[in-house]
């Protein structure tokens, strides 16, 4: 009997074992449907509609309360998100949902850097915002509207925030430097052509208090004059044209010269021997969207607190910002829409900007009292949003092609870096360019 | 429940009636089906029913296990895109044959070999020599044994980033250490063998343990009056280590060896993080780039799914000569013993 009890015991819990591992396997392979229902709140609870988000890195929208605005708007809605810290992990699994039209949540954020990629080739899994009512095109500026639109004119994301480019450069140490310090005087010294950057550079290496460099690093640089061209990588019938593209290669043996004569780091940004040169006040300037403030606030001692100050880049450009999409997919996309909509809006966005310092692309905020009165803890009273507000007004409407990043990294991270280690110019170049070819080889 | 269908209906071949049951003279025809049926479903049940004990594993496998590894081979005949994974253009071998002159994957498997010796051999030396001091007595040997595993239960993650500080350039403790004693500063990160010094060292912390623990197994299943006798005969203590511990220890020592193999094949996330932000490039020139990174790289950085596939195949087909050799070495090492 008890033997009996037993087996009878044992063969339930194989079977139990066989069931639930095969559900699994099923559940596994199954479509769910498209909802991502499994992992995220979603769809109507208690007669209230979820709008659920994905997001990367900081967007703030939570942490600027304007979830909580909206729900108190709308009382029938609720919203939930979920956010990757870092894009490249938050990007290809976007990718692959995007692909088998599955698992995609009601809002997905898509970084400008991926905007043309997934412009080009996912176009036909995201609802369109053209014909959306209360989306007003005029509201953003160009580049950024343009940006996410295809050539049969769909609008497959809204933008929220932009990086305008200034050059943010520590003032205790330009004093030191015999350099002027207030921002209109530092932004003449280099006013409309990024060599005089170089010139200024010199001057500084000249008299620079010991252990400082001028800039933080190559990539920096770079990543600030090809920000600034109007044609970088791709043009714009779409062909790739970085190698016989002068802007970029002028761009390239402008940084490599920077790198030769030792006016900037031998360091990759974000790298933590990087985070560390911020802590120890290595460097007196950096290629700085509003976003950088952040970064160095983030890395900075507290006594580096207010040394800073934000000067007019030789030429305006842009560099990060994001976009919201709704993909056809998810279960509430009128909802979705509306909300995105009303995420996106002048006023929203500057609220955005005074909590999280992502700069509005919509240029009606650039009038607000949330931007004209902007100043930031590492800048101490310089107002701010001014200097960024014209940089993105006159930043230019840049051709962006799908593997922008690839080749921007590239060019940095396996090229110009080389030169602080030696190498030449030209070996730099042939070797970032056989790398980006590899990569781009399909 | 099985023993007793073993009584009721022995194994027997197709067809077999149950024995010792003859054909019932006044039974009824009924009777005689009845017995017929369920004897055939008891069969039916010896013979089915294992392999419905063991399929949830191998449904696992063909789904998660075979189906991939088919479906990767299928790929790398193809171009195939990660922004568009159903949209497939037949290129032949284009995929492997185009392997014969990239650099880029020669490159990588040459730092895979390196990487691998660099980390494997201290590796299973200092594991051989941690296991015989802990399997002498020792106060508080339980402690020193789950100290041993304490870096193999620890993420590679977490252990990367602390690495990455140890070994920085500027700021990093050990050029701290070095400059100290009068050494000029290392660049672990961007020259080529103090990168993949640095990134074996990592490998070498994590897996040290885990080989010293399968070795102290080993060693406590050798007869102790294999010691005695050989203490008796005036072995020295490293006498006796050569002479009787590393013969008896030989099949573990071939294990680890294997296995060890097999793992710096698959070197991914120590040379991954050991410069996030030029992640799967492996270092600015690609110096500690791996094979593992490299066949990343081009599946999810480039998104070529159809290079990283047939990148995936090389590599498998590699690990199959590789084990090949192994295989022989052992075979001579058993002969020659």
């Amino acid at each position: 009997m008890r033997a009996r009890t037993r087996t009878a015991r044992n063969r339930a819990v194989v079977l139990a074992a066989v069931a639930s591992l095969g559900a699994g396997l099923l559940a596994g392979c199954a479509d769910d449907g498209g909802g991502g229902s499994d992992d995220s709140p979603s769809g109507d609870s208690g007669g209230k509609t979820t709008i659920t988000l994905g997001l990367f890195g900081t967007m703030g929208f939570k942490e600027a309360g304007l979830y909580a605005e909206y729900e108190k708007l709308n009382p029938k809605i609720k919203i939930a998100d979920n956010v990757i810290q870092r894009n490249e992990n938050y990007y290809p699994p976007l990718l692959n949902h995007l692909t088998t039209n599955s698992g995609l949540l009601d809002v997905q954020a898509v970084e400008v850097a991926n905007i043309a990629e997934i412009v080009n080739t996912q176009a036909d899994k995201l609802s369109d915002f053209s014909k959306v009512s209360g989306v007003d095109k005029s509201k953003w500026l160009d580049w950024k509207w343009e940006q996410a639109t295809t050539k049969d004119g769909q609008t497959i994301g809204l933008g929220t925030d932009v990086g305008p480019m200034a050059i943010c450069y520590r003032t205790d140490l330009f004093k030191q430097a015999g350099l002027p310090t207030d921002p209109a005087k530092v932004s003449e010294l280099w006013a409309g052509d990024w060599s005089k950057l170089i010139t200024v550079g010199e001057r500084y290496k000249a008299k620079a208090p010991k252990g400082t460099v001028f800039m933080d690093s190559p990539g920096g640089l770079l990543n600030g004059i090809i920000g600034s061209e109007k044609e970088k990588f791709y043009d714009a019938s779409g062909e790739v044209i970085y190698k016989t593209n002068p802007a970029v290669k002028a761009a390239f043996d402008l940084t490599a010269e920077a790198a030769e004569k030792g006016l900037v780091q031998s360091q990759t940004q974000f790298q933590p021997a990087w985070n560390s040169t911020i802590a120890n006040n290595k460097f007196a300037t950096i290629s700085c969207p509003p976003w950088m403030l952040g970064t160095l606030k983030d890395n900075s001692k507290p006594e580096a607190k207010g040394k800073w100050a934000v000067a007019t880049a030789p030429k305006s450009g842009n560099w990060g910002g994001s976009f919201l999409t709704v993909p056809k997919s998810g279960k509430n996309v009128e909802e979705a829409q509306k909300f995105v909509a009303w995420l996106t809006a002048p006023e929203q966005q500057a609220k955005l900007f005074k909590v999280q310092g992502s700069f509005p692309s919509a240029p009606a905020a650039y009038t607000s009292p949330e931007v004209t009165g902007a100043v930031n803890e590492m800048t101490g009273d310089q107002p701010i949003g001014t200097v960024f507000a014209t940089a993105a007004k006159s930043a230019p409407v840049q051709v962006i092609g799908p593997k922008d990043q690839i080749i921007q990294q590239g060019l940095s991270d396996n090229g110009v870096i080389l030169v602080t280690k030696g190498k030449s110019a030209q070996e730099a170049w042939d070797s970032a360019v056989k790398s980006i070819d590899n990569k781009l080889d399909q | 429940m099985t023993t007793r269908h073993d009584t009721a209906a022995p194994p027997v071949k197709e067809g077999g009636a149950a024995p010792g049951r003859p054909p019932g003279d006044d039974a009824s025809a009924a009777a005689l089906q009845k017995r017929a049926r369920l004897s055939r479903r008891w069969q039916r049940d010896i013979r089915w029913s294992p392999y419905a004990f063991v399929s949830p594993f191998f449904l696992l496998f063909v789904a998660f296990g075979l189906f991939p590894l088919l479906y990767t081979g299928w790929a790398s005949l193809h171009q195939v895109e990660l922004t568009a994974p159903t949209d497939m253009n037949w290129v032949g071998l284009r995929n492997y044959t185009r392997i014969f002159d990239d650099e880029f994957f020669w490159n990588a498997a040459k730092n895979t070999l390196t990487i691998g010796v660099i980390s494997t051999v201290p590796q299973l030396l200092m594991a051989m020599g941690i296991a015989h001091i802990l399997n002498y007595k020792l106060r508080a040997s339980t402690f020193f044994r789950v100290a041993m595993l304490a870096p193999y239960a620890t993420s590679i993650a977490a252990a990367s980033l602390v690495f990455v500080m140890l070994f920085g350039r500027d700021y990093g403790m050990i050029n701290w250490t070095l400059d100290a004693v009068g050494i000029d500063p290392v660049d672990w990160q961007n020259d080529k063998w103090p990168s993949q010094i640095a990134v074996s060292s990592i490998i070498i912390w994590r897996w040290t343990g885990y080989n010293a623990l399968i070795y102290l197994a080993a060693m406590q299943a050798i007869p102790h009056d294999l010691y005695e006798s050989a203490a008796l005969d005036g072995a020295s203590r490293w006498q006796q280590f050569i002479h009787v511990t590393v013969p008896a220890l030989r099949p573990t020592i071939l294990f680890t060896c294997v296995v060890s193999t097999i793992g710096a094949s698959q070197v991914f996330g120590e040379p991954l993080l050991f410069d996030a932000n030029k992640g799967t490039s492996g270092g600015a020139e690609h110096q500690f780039q791996t094979l593992g990174l490299y066949l990343y790289e081009q599946g999810w950085v480039a998104q070529h799914l159809g290079r990283a596939s047939a990148i995936a195949w090389t590599m498998f087909l590699m690990l199959i000569v590789i084990g090949v050799i192994n295989y022989v070495i052992s075979r001579r090492l058993r002969a020659s013993s």
